[in-house]
């Protein structure tokens, strides 16, 4: 990025360039604030915004009453509207708005703000503020938006006067999609959405200086071809790089595997890139990931990383991660590459065109992997396969909570579903055990983990894809973090599934302490929990419950072919934890293999999340 | 591996001049954990409305790089160089610096100054006002030896810097 700006800020002296507009067109017009945003969303092919109305944005939602272009779907809670908007976002790969008023509006999306900070979510999330004469005077309702949310914004806008408004909307979607995409705030004062001001949809939309670059440096992405065809224990490690790339960054991804006949992994984030069910696919990396994915990571000599960035999950410990490997790392943002693990080859651009490059740079050079290398190499992974590392002990009194999701997999494997999830154990579990073979079929909390993320996501899912099947895979502690959005969900006759991997813990907290805490359960345990069936049956949706194993296919059936909203209370075994796992503080080799393997975590590990 | 060692770098930052544009930049360092050893802003054209930050900052050279990143990702940033890296450059700060005490300690005060190049810029019957540019390290030197004569108080700019030669595009601001 660094030199394509160095080349615009010339051209960025001059103010007309900010938004390639023609002020002087003939299709100038004068609006008031609001009705210059909606035009402006609607310009942008916003069809569906999520929200809730407040004494700030009255005018706004004057504006939407009076039009039937844009659909505004009510939420019970501002976090619902933020994680329905990212559900949306991540289903369709359009950016998702939410409107909220001031104060207590704008602050409870916050945490949806970081989320999509964290996963590279493009949001324009619009909140309403007190007027522009009030600003500062602790009025009611007031807080200091642009304050607020600026680290945990990809960027933000206070708009001072109507005039300004159609431009910084659009500006606002530019920036939220180009690029490593993310959130933005646009705060819009109440006095601002009355006064008049003049629009004139730009013909097309820059920025004068947020320009990112998107080619790779070509001399960069002819070595890394040499890199790859010359490796003799290659592996690829793809995140959510490639699915914000959109479905074509997948297609090429999956012809330079297939070409290349290398193993890849995929994060969390990256889980859809590259279909599943091929045998070249090693499962998920990390923390929870496959003995065979992060042993291939740990034993390789090149690694490919690609829209993904070596986080801490993915790691484990950094200065034993992966010691003897070249590194080439793909990457829109230029701050991701060399941030925790230095790199050989960094190639800043987006993976679609870095992939199209580097296919033709492979095909002209007729480069060839060395068979002999990667059969021997196949071999070694192979036998980490044989550890059958995702294997667990079958139950017939209790179920288990893989065997409802590779039960749920089962059922839903042909048909055309989206699932997202909560945080915790099921969501580790649903990682492991649903297979997906293409890109924007799986949300999940990933950077942030943010428990209540999945049932308003499933909401932005459904939206935007009302004849699939959705479901949310939850626990029953993270459900009731947004379980008002049930109501959402009744309101808009969306036919949500919720499947509940009901253990009675924090699952995934109760795990911790048991490993590290010396099993004492320190309020991880959900004691006066709801009836979930009832509690379905209140909201006007219908409640299911598998007691033991036997139940489970019934119920996971009768769900699916219900029409209507659904929650599934799968009650499983409350002590079963999550494997393989590398303990935080441990080495991709230190791996717990779960069943009778129970290591001992370091004093250094205990201080890390 | 060689171990990592810290150093100070003097990174110049073209932004737009607009609300909230330093309170990014300052964030960032706070937010993540980067020092921040002098920090000046001002407008540089206030026609197209543009400043110019001068941060000098401390790190190893994977978080120096990190930093300019960083600072490139944020929307309103026009252009970071790293004037410590980029060739040869002019820093210098400003220091006003206070001197009070008997007449024979300021008279002695007065020499050195005229002496370093430091100019009498306000004068009491009891305190003289000295002002100074010049490097870090000579701002330094004139304030220590004004410590035993008396010296009262010190408020300094910070490092404004510009390149020896245009490197960019951008000579004109």
């Amino acid at each position: 990025m660094a030199e394509s700006q160095t080349e615009d800020s010339d051209r960025g002296l001059t103010q007309d360039t900010v938004l390639g507009s023609d002020q002087d067109s003939a299709e100038h017009q004068e609006m008031s604030g609001a009705e210059i945003l909606i035009r402006a969303l609607i310009n942008e092919g916003v069809d569906v915004i999520f929200g809730y109305p407040g004494g700030a944005v009255l005018p706004i939602y004057d504006v939407i009453f009076k039009q039937k272009e844009l659909r505004h779907i009510l939420v019970r809670h501002e976090p619902g509207a933020i994680h329905a908007a990212e559900g949306y976002a991540r289903s369709t790969g359009k950016v998702g708005v939410l409107l909220v008023t001031s104060g207590p509006g704008a602050t409870n999306t916050v945490t949806g703000l970081a989320d999509a900070l964290m996963d590279s979510i493009p949001i324009v999330c619009l909140t309403g503020q007190v007027a522009t004469h009030l600003i500062g005077n602790d009025a009611f309702q007031e807080a200091d938006t642009v304050g607020i949310t600026r680290p945990c914004t990809k960027h933000n806008y206070l708009v001072r006067d109507a005039n300004d408004v159609g431009r910084v909307i659009h500006e606002a979607f530019y920036v939220a999609r180009s690029g490593r995409p993310g959130p933005v705030v646009v705060d819009l004062p109440k006095d601002v959405q009355f006064s008049p001001g003049a629009y004139a949809p730009p013909k097309e939309t820059t920025h004068r200086t947020y320009r990112p670059r998107v080619t790779g440096d070509s001399a960069k992405i002819e070595a890394a071809v040499e890199m790859i065809a010359n490796a003799k224990q290659p592996v690829f490690y793809t995140g959510g790089g490639v699915i914000n790339s959109g479905a074509q960054a997948s297609k090429l991804l999956a012809e330079l595997v297939q070409t290349t006949g290398y193993p890849i992994t995929n994060t969390l984030m990256g889980l859809g890139a590259y279909p599943a069910s091929d045998p070249q696919f090693l499962g998920m990396l990390g923390m929870h990931g496959t003995y065979e994915a992060n042993l291939a990571m740990a034993n390789c000599d090149v690694m490919v990383a690609i829209g993904a960035r070596f986080d801490d999950r993915i790691t484990g410990r950094l200065d034993a991660f992966s010691q003897g490997s070249k590194k080439i790392h793909i990457d829109i943002d230029p701050s991701s590459i060399n941030k925790n693990v230095p790199v050989d080859i960094g190639i800043v651009g987006d993976v679609k065109n870095v992939l199209t490059d580097m296919l033709r740079i492979w095909k002209k050079k007729k480069s060839k992997p060395n068979q002999a290398a990667l059969k021997r190499w196949w071999t070694q992974i192979d036998t980490w396969r044989k550890k059958d590392c995702l294997r667990y002990r079958v139950n017939d009194e209790l179920t288990k909570p893989q065997y409802a999701i590779e039960r749920l997999y089962e059922h839903i494997r042909d048909r055309d579903a989206y699932i997202t999830t909560e945080v915790g154990q099921h969501q580790m579990w649903a990682a492991q055990y649903l297979k997906f073979e293409e890109p924007k079929r799986w949300m999940t909390s990933g950077g942030l983990g943010t428990m209540g993320y999945g049932l308003p996501a499933a909401i932005g899912a459904q939206i935007a894809h009302p004849e699939s099947l959705v479901i949310d895979v939850a626990g029953e502690a993270s459900i009731l973090m947004n379980i008002q959005e049930l109501s959402t969900i009744i309101q808009h006759r969306l036919p949500v599934k919720v499947f509940i991997i009901n253990n009675h813990y924090m699952g995934m907290v109760r795990q911790w302490q048991e490993l590290l805490h010396g099993g004492r359960y320190a309020e991880s345990y959900t004691d006066a929990l709801p009836d979930f069936v009832k509690l379905a049956e209140s909201f006007g949706a219908v409640g299911l419950r598998a007691l033991k194993p036997s139940d489970v296919d019934g119920v996971i059936e009768e769900m699916i072919d219900t029409p209507q909203a659904v929650i599934a209370d799968i009650v499983v075994d409350p002590d079963e934890n999550c494997f393989p796992m590398i303990p935080s503080g441990a080495a991709h080799y230190d791996m717990l293999l779960g069943l009778e393997d129970q290591g001992e975590v370091s004093d250094a590990g205990k201080m890390l999340v | 591996m060689d171990q990592p060692v810290d150093r100070t770098h003097t990174l110049s930052i073209l932004v737009d001049n607009e609300a909230g544009v330093l309170a990014r930049v300052i964030g960032l360092f706070s937010g993540r954990g980067y020092n921040i050893e002098s920090l000046t802003v001002a407008e540089v054209d206030s026609e197209v409305r543009l400043s110019r930050i001068t941060v000098v900052t401390t790190g190893t050279e994977m978080v120096i790089e990190q930093i300019k990143n960083q600072l490139g990702r944020l929307v309103p940033v026009h252009d970071v160089r790293d004037l410590t890296i980029e060739g040869q450059s002019v820093e210098h700060e400003l220091a006003l610096i206070r001197v009070e005490g008997p007449r024979e300690m300021r008279v002695e005060s007065l020499r050195l100054a005229n002496f370093l190049h430091a100019r009498l810029v306000d004068s009491t019957t009891h305190a003289f006002v000295f002002e100074m540019t010049g490097s870090t390290e000579e701002i330094d030197a004139f304030v220590e030896l004004m410590r035993p004569l008396g010296l009262a108080e010190v408020s300094r700019t910070g490092v404004v810097a510009i390149g020896r030669r245009s490197d960019t595009n951008d000579a004109k601001t």
